[in-house]
């Protein structure tokens, strides 16, 4: 009997031991695994040192980002205190109580005007135009484009472009030149092609890659305030512009089917496309030369106008929210109160994450730290992003069904994939009462 | 009853002195498992058969209404869902098919005397060993357009093995069996070596020519093992994922596996899929007695 209470009374002593450990304050971030992740450990270190409290940034790969983190908050486990999430989570999470409201702390440190318009718009605001806030934007982000300069500025090829198409080579400021640039420099038998574009089905990579041409041809992807497709979604120049993104891909090179950020890189430091696409976030690795042995020649634009002159971009980047049932809500909260501090939001844009805030992105100081940062500054003011609605992974999977067999194997036309496309998204805003 | 079939307990053994019955340590056997089985199998199976009647989504607060059989009527009447089927049908037949032509091809190859049978048939059982996953991007590299080893072998150029719509199912089949066709092969060779010897030599005799003795001797005496490895084999390619899903995003591959992951892990649709799984439950549960029925008729010629 003694040996029992013995052995009760140790394995007490190890519960209470394990939980003082907790006590002895541990915050866990979550993120996917890219650079910006880095950055961001580097920075919360710099808390540690100041505050004590030790914070992991614990990240998995951009394909399994969403599957896990919804699978621990559907699970309502408290392996994370926080999360770095996408803008479309903001329905699904916020809906199911996942994220902790923030909105009085929003209102109260005057958020809004702090960080950047469009990245409270998208990063923080659920529903759009409701003033309720469930994130402090994080890392800024939107697509950009990169290109060879030495391939550009060369002047046999320069004489050439002029005499085919009748004016200057330089980067696009328009689709049709974008098309043009990419038809001229696409030479299967010197094994080099013409652009590359995200075309990777398994997530959100094509759906991106297609709203930046639809945005700029000044289409939407349907109304957000009362969930209206038809009409919309499959208009006339959606239409257009999806016929160009298809056209686009006949000048990729080979075996561009699935192809996303990685790949999107490769195609400069490989020396395979003249123009790639791809997030301002992946844009660090371009510069540096030891990741990029054409670093001295990359030049960097941003995403063209469409035919009547509209220019946005797709919203990437994503806000910072508290988890519902981290047991760390408290200590989260004051890691926030530290984030949004300007000295911290300045320190975070040096190490090489995107702020969102608006102060940090107007100084010259951070626009002149990179050869993108003035082209990052000036996209974050035109971008829009996708459908936020809790069922925004149906809404992107559907799309997806519908518009990848038509860019990438030409089948059926474009107006037929989008008809069908405001079919099925009619469809589901029904199922679901919207 | 207990003491016909069981053995009784050594009076003399420890269980014995402590007052252990038969009975009682049969159970102590038992019982663990089967409630293992009913927690971790029975009883999902059975909860999973609730939610496929009701629109549950995991990833939300709200309950679970019941909703009949909206789920299979919707599930039923989805193009991609048939579209789904049909690629998965397809990939299984030539995948299996592929499996068994090459494996027990093989085994007929190895069932002589020849040096280094035993290295040999080890060497050939690697593919098996691997992982899935590893297998796929290996797979990958070696059918890249730019840089693959099969295109330069083979002198195809630029061929897209992966991003050929026609092309990337039979590329993915082509893994499969690659990766597989030692598994055949081990079966069909432990029945090659079970066939008597005295057969092909009265075949021989009576003057029989290989074609003949083939079909009429090899062939009948192999089959019954060789279904079991055909009916091992196609209930895993009906349930295709990891392969398929790393190797490419073509929609011309996507299994139903793989449509299954995506609706109910990526929408959440908990209680759709759960209606889908059952759906793909009474088809392998259907193929599988189709096959055991075959197998038993098999056996008993």
């Amino acid at each position: 009997m003694r040996r029992r209470m013995i052995g009760i009374a140790g394995g007490l002593a190890l519960v209470l031991a394990s939980s003082t450990s907790v006590l002895a304050q541990e915050l866990t971030i979550f993120w996917a695994e890219w650079d910006p992740a880095n950055y961001l450990q580097e920075l919360v270190n710099e808390y540690e040192a100041e505050t004590g409290v030790q914070v992991t940034v614990e990240t998995t790969p951009w394909q399994d980002f969403q599957t896990k983190a919804f699978t621990e908050f559907n699970a309502r486990g408290s392996a994370y205190d926080m999360v770095v999430g996408d803008s479309q989570w903001l329905g699904a999470a916020s809906e199911a109580g996942h994220y902790v409201d923030l909105t009085d702390f929003f209102n109260e440190h005057n958020l809004g005007e702090v960080m950047a318009p469009a990245t409270v718009k998208y990063y923080a605001e659920y529903p759009s135009e409701s003033g309720k806030f469930w994130a402090i934007p994080a890392e800024g982000d939107a697509v950009g484009w990169s290109y060879r300069k030495d391939w550009f500025e060369d002047p046999k090829e320069m004489e050439a472009f002029k005499a085919k198409y009748g004016y200057d080579l330089a980067p696009p400021k328009d689709w049709k030149e974008l098309r043009d640039i990419a038809e001229f420099f696409h030479r299967p038998d010197e094994n080099r092609y013409g652009i590359a574009i995200y075309t990777d089905n398994s997530y959100d990579g094509l759906v991106m890659g297609v709203e930046n041409a639809i945005f700029s041809f000044g289409g939407e992807l349907g109304d957000y305030a009362n969930y209206k497709v038809d009409g919309i979604i499959n208009s006339d120049q959606n239409v257009k512009a999806l016929e160009l993104y298809r056209e686009l891909y006949t000048y990729t090179p080979p075996g561009w089917a699935k192809s996303f950020f990685v790949e999107n890189n490769q195609a400069i430091t490989e020396n395979l496309a003249a123009m790639s696409m791809n997030y301002f976030a992946f844009f660090p690795a371009l510069v540096n030369e030891a990741s990029n042995p054409n670093a001295k020649v990359t030049g960097f634009f941003p995403n063209p106008a469409g035919p009547g002159g509209d220019q946005f971009a797709a919203l990437g980047g994503q806000g910072i929210s508290v988890i519902s049932y981290s047991e760390n809500k408290e200590e989260a909260m004051k890691f926030l109160e530290w984030f949004i501090k300007d000295e911290t939001q300045k320190r975070w844009a040096e190490l090489g994450g995107y702020t969102a805030s608006a102060a940090v992105l107007g100084s010259d100081e951070f626009q002149n730290a990179t050869p993108y940062n003035k082209a990052f500054y000036e996209t974050m003011f035109r971008v829009k992003d996708f459908w936020a609605t809790p069922e925004y992974a149906e809404l992107l999977i559907q799309m997806n069904q519908r518009v990848y067999p038509y860019i990438t194997a030409g089948e059926g036309s474009a107006k037929e994939a989008l008809d069908a496309l405001a079919g099925d998204w009619k469809e589901t805003f029904e199922k679901y009462g919207r | 009853m207990t003491t016909l079939t069981m053995t009784r307990l050594d009076p003399q053994s420890r269980a014995a002195r402590r007052g252990m019955s038969d009975i009682s340590i049969r159970n102590l056997f038992i019982i663990p498992t089967i409630l293992f089985l009913i927690i971790f199998n029975i009883f999902p199976l059975l909860y999973s058969l609730y939610y496929s009647f009701t629109d549950f989504r995991a990833s939300t607060n709200a309950p679970a209404n019941w909703v009949g059989l909206a789920n299979y009527r919707e599930l039923l009447n989805d193009p991609f869902i048939w579209t789904n089927f049909t690629i998965t049908a397809k990939y299984v037949i030539v995948s299996v098919a592929g499996q068994v032509v090459v494996g027990f091809g093989v085994a007929m190859l190895l069932n002589r005397d020849i040096p280094f049978k035993g290295l040999i048939t080890t060497l050939l059982l690697l593919p098996m060993m691997l992982s899935m996953a590893v297998v796929g991007l290996f797979w990958k590299l070696l059918y890249d357009p730019s840089f693959g080893i099969i295109n330069y072998v083979l002198g195809l150029g630029r061929f897209e093995w992966l991003s050929d719509p026609d092309m990337a199912l039979y590329a993915v089949a082509i893994t499969d069996i690659w990766m597989w066709s030692p598994f055949v092969m081990l079966l069909s060779l432990a029945g090659l070596s079970a066939v008597p010897k005295h057969l092909y030599e009265a075949a021989a005799i009576d003057r029989a020519g290989p074609l003949y003795t083939f079909f009429r001797i090899t062939l009948p005496l192999v089959a019954p093992i060789l279904m079991i490895a055909i009916i091992f084999r196609t209930m895993e390619a009906f349930k295709t994922f990891d392969i398929a899903y790393i190797m490419t995003s073509q929609p011309t591959t996507e299994m139903i596996a793989i449509r299954l992951y995506k609706m109910a892990f990526q929408e959440w649709q908990t209680g759709m899929s759960c209606a889908f799984a059952y759906i793909v439950l009474i088809m392998v549960v259907a193929i599988t007695n189709i096959y055991v029925k075959y197998l038993n008729k098999v056996k008993e010629r």
